[in-house]
């Protein structure tokens, strides 16, 4: 359902509430599709989205996207990071949804100490991580790493194209 | 960072400065097609953007290449269909470029063209008996069991031989070999056009060599292709053990690579893991390394047919940078056949006043943009006219490697209306959509838009879930058009 908002984004003809209208006209007028980002995502921070019925322990995660704009949100427990970048509008790609047959949701994990703390990456992840974009010692899929109360605190970095792009004087080590 | 955040506010606010929207035509509805009209819908609000392409169904490769077993792979069609359903765009099949429409009159009907139209034709091997029967290019074999309207009168002959030769290692090729050496029985409950699974049931076809000019270390595959075939039950896997044998130069290589890496451990475990006979009606994969093909033969009993290939045996030569290619050492043998799949490239193919370097079979372009002639000359550009895709970067990649590509393009063609290149045309209003549909309406061409394809998706689908199956392709035109309707 939140993916297909955020797929929509700049459709007219989706169903939309007042409060992201409104915020989708300011960004338009002041041109700042960053405070667009945060106005949303600070709204969603403590919605548990995904269906949950009970209120889902949650963990903080932090985005930093291609631009280096930093993106504060808070998954529940069990959702992928991929399903949590959608559901916060965080332009991070999906094209094969999650099945481990494309390399587009590829991240960077930001620290050694939390990437040592994510499980062994299966033979099929290896297989689409060998053909991920600017790939680094520390990259994952983004649908294969799911939240866990260990990972609180994790910092993702979603790739620019081109290798030599530094995001806020990170500068992703070739693998 | 600053500046790339400013431009994107200019950007995003252009079409509100400019008094009427920027029409943009897309040729080509694979994924470079799409990932560039995603690309251009968000950063250019007020865009129009029409993507044509002449096949009545959209998705390129993604639906005509991908093979029957990889449905996964088939998801980003999800992702395409909501750009194809956003009100600003428009998708317009069974659109010829150079046949129903000019390049020249397109890029007088929008301020922008974008040709992301692939690669439709083979690169050649170039060796007498090319022509004999028996030999086919793996591209048509591929369009001939995904159910590609050109692909149905192939008709390969699969039950005169129990052998088939695949020349070359790359993806293609191992899904040539999945397809033809798995059990038909996992084939029958995917979306692989029933003619090829009619054919494939009464296959003769037990044994097929996967023929590479140079080692296991350039293999073109990547590892998940390669494990898979590997993995196909019950079959026989032969690689030479002596193949394996690596050089200083190989070892270099490998350091580089993570990818080579890998696919030289898994060849490497491959080759010691099963048994070192097949036993009796057991299928065969056979990896021959260090092979070129010097010439096809010719069978004695029936004229005019491929019965096998005369191979030299090869040597790695370096030639700086890291690279290594393979040198003839004059030394031949032959590997008996009935059927011959060239799995050694695609390649673009050029229409009317469309600058076309024949030798890279690529529109010579810099970042997107096309340039007027193959000098190289970076200032002598054709405004208003882009590329992106295998058209723009020769055929090579993965489906994610548009998504780049997509966004390097669209990159040039931000900075063009940013920076004033392309306000001379800008200036003016385009006809665009409606100018385009009332010409091919005088010229009695049938425009399949994205309504009408739904209603083939409906029907393949209905027609699937009779056998199983998550479609049953239509796999002619009439058929096509028929079900699609008219417009």
């Amino acid at each position: 359902m939140s993916r297909t908002r955020f797929r929509q984004g700049h459709c007219g003809q989706c169903q939309r509430s007042p409060v992201e209208l409104l915020s989708e006209t300011r960004a338009f007028f002041q041109g700042a599709i960053f405070q667009k980002h945060h106005y949303f995502s600070t709204l969603g921070s403590n919605n548990t989205s995904g269906g949950g019925d009970e209120q889902k322990e949650t963990i903080s995660v932090t985005f930093v996207s291609k631009d280096g704009e930093e993106i504060p949100i808070r998954v529940p427990i069990g959702t992928s990071m991929l399903e949590a970048a959608h559901q916060n509008d965080i332009e991070l790609e999906g094209a094969c949804e999650g099945s481990l047959a494309c390399s587009t949701c590829h991240v960077i994990v930001m620290d050694m100490e939390h990437y040592n703390k994510l499980e062994e990456p299966s033979d099929e992840e290896n297989d689409m991580l060998d053909l991920a974009f600017g790939l680094t010692e520390t990259s994952r899929l983004g649908c294969q790493i799911i939240a866990r109360p260990e990972l609180d605190g994790i910092r993702l970095a979603i790739p620019a194209a081109t290798r030599n792009f530094a995001v806020d004087g990170y500068v992703a080590k070739p693998h | 960072m600053a500046i790339f955040g400013a431009r994107r506010f200019l950007w995003r606010s252009f079409s509100t400065i400019s008094s009427h929207p920027l029409r943009v035509c897309i040729v080509g509805s694979g994924p470079a097609g799409f990932y560039t009209a995603e690309k251009i819908l968000k950063t250019h609000q007020g865009s129009q953007v029409d993507i044509i392409d002449r096949l009545p169904t959209p998705y390129g490769l993604v639906r005509s290449g991908v093979a029957p077993d990889h449905p996964e792979t088939k998801n980003v069609i999800n992702q395409f269909s909501r750009v194809a359903q956003n009100g600003r765009c428009s998708f317009l099949g069974n659109v010829a470029l150079g046949y129903s429409i000019s390049l020249v009159e397109l890029r007088e009907l929008y301020h922008v063209v974008v040709l992301a139209y692939g690669a439709e034709s083979d690169r050649v091997v170039g060796i007498p008996g090319e022509d004999l029967k028996g030999v086919h290019s793996a591209r048509e074999f591929v369009w001939w069991y995904n159910g590609h309207p050109y692909g149905r009168n192939l008709d390969p002959d699969l039950k005169n031989t129990d052998t088939a030769v695949i020349l070359g290692q790359g993806n293609v090729a191992l899904d040539v070999a999945r397809i033809l050496l798995r059990p038909t029985s996992e084939l029958a409950i995917t979306d692989i056009a029933s003619h090829a699974l009619t054919a494939l049931e009464q296959s003769s076809i037990r044994k097929v060599y996967l023929v590479g000019r140079r080692g296991p270390v350039q293999a073109a595959c990547t590892a998940k292709e390669l494990r898979e075939v590997l993995g196909i039950k019950d079959l026989y896997i032969h690689i030479k053990e002596t193949d394996l044998k690596i050089t200083p130069a190989d070892e270099e290589e490998m350091k580089n690579s993570r990818i080579h890496r890998r696919i030289y451990e898994l060849l490497s475990k491959a080759a010691t893991a099963g048994p070192s006979q097949p036993s009796s009606g057991q299928r065969e994969l056979h990896f021959v390394f260090f092979r070129q093909p010097d010439r096809f033969l010719e069978s004695y009993d029936k004229k005019r047919y491929v019965s096998g290939v005369h191979l030299e045996k090869t040597t790695l030569k370096g030639i700086g940078s890291g690279k290594q290619i393979a040198i003839g050492t004059g030394q031949f043998e032959n590997l008996s056949c009935g059927i011959v799949l060239k799995s050694i490239g695609y390649k673009s193919v050029p229409v009317d006043d469309l600058p076309f370097d024949n030798q890279k079979g690529v529109v010579p372009n810099v970042k997107g943009r096309v340039l007027s002639d193959n000098s190289g000359d970076p200032t002598s550009i054709e405004n208003g006219l882009y590329v992106c895709g295998w058209l723009k970067r020769g055929p090579t990649g993965i489906i994610a490697t548009n998504l780049y590509c997509a966004e390097e393009t669209v990159t040039s063609l931000s900075e063009d209306l940013e920076l004033g290149v392309l306000a001379s045309t800008t200036r003016l209003p385009k006809l665009g959509r409606d100018g385009l549909l009332q010409i091919l309406d005088n010229r009695n061409v049938r425009v399949v838009p994205f309504s009408a394809w739904e209603r083939i998706d409906k029907e393949e689908k209905r027609l699937g879930s009779l056998r199983n199956k998550p479609r049953e392709k239509l796999t002619s035109w009439e058929e096509l058009l028929k079900v699609a309707g008219s417009e």
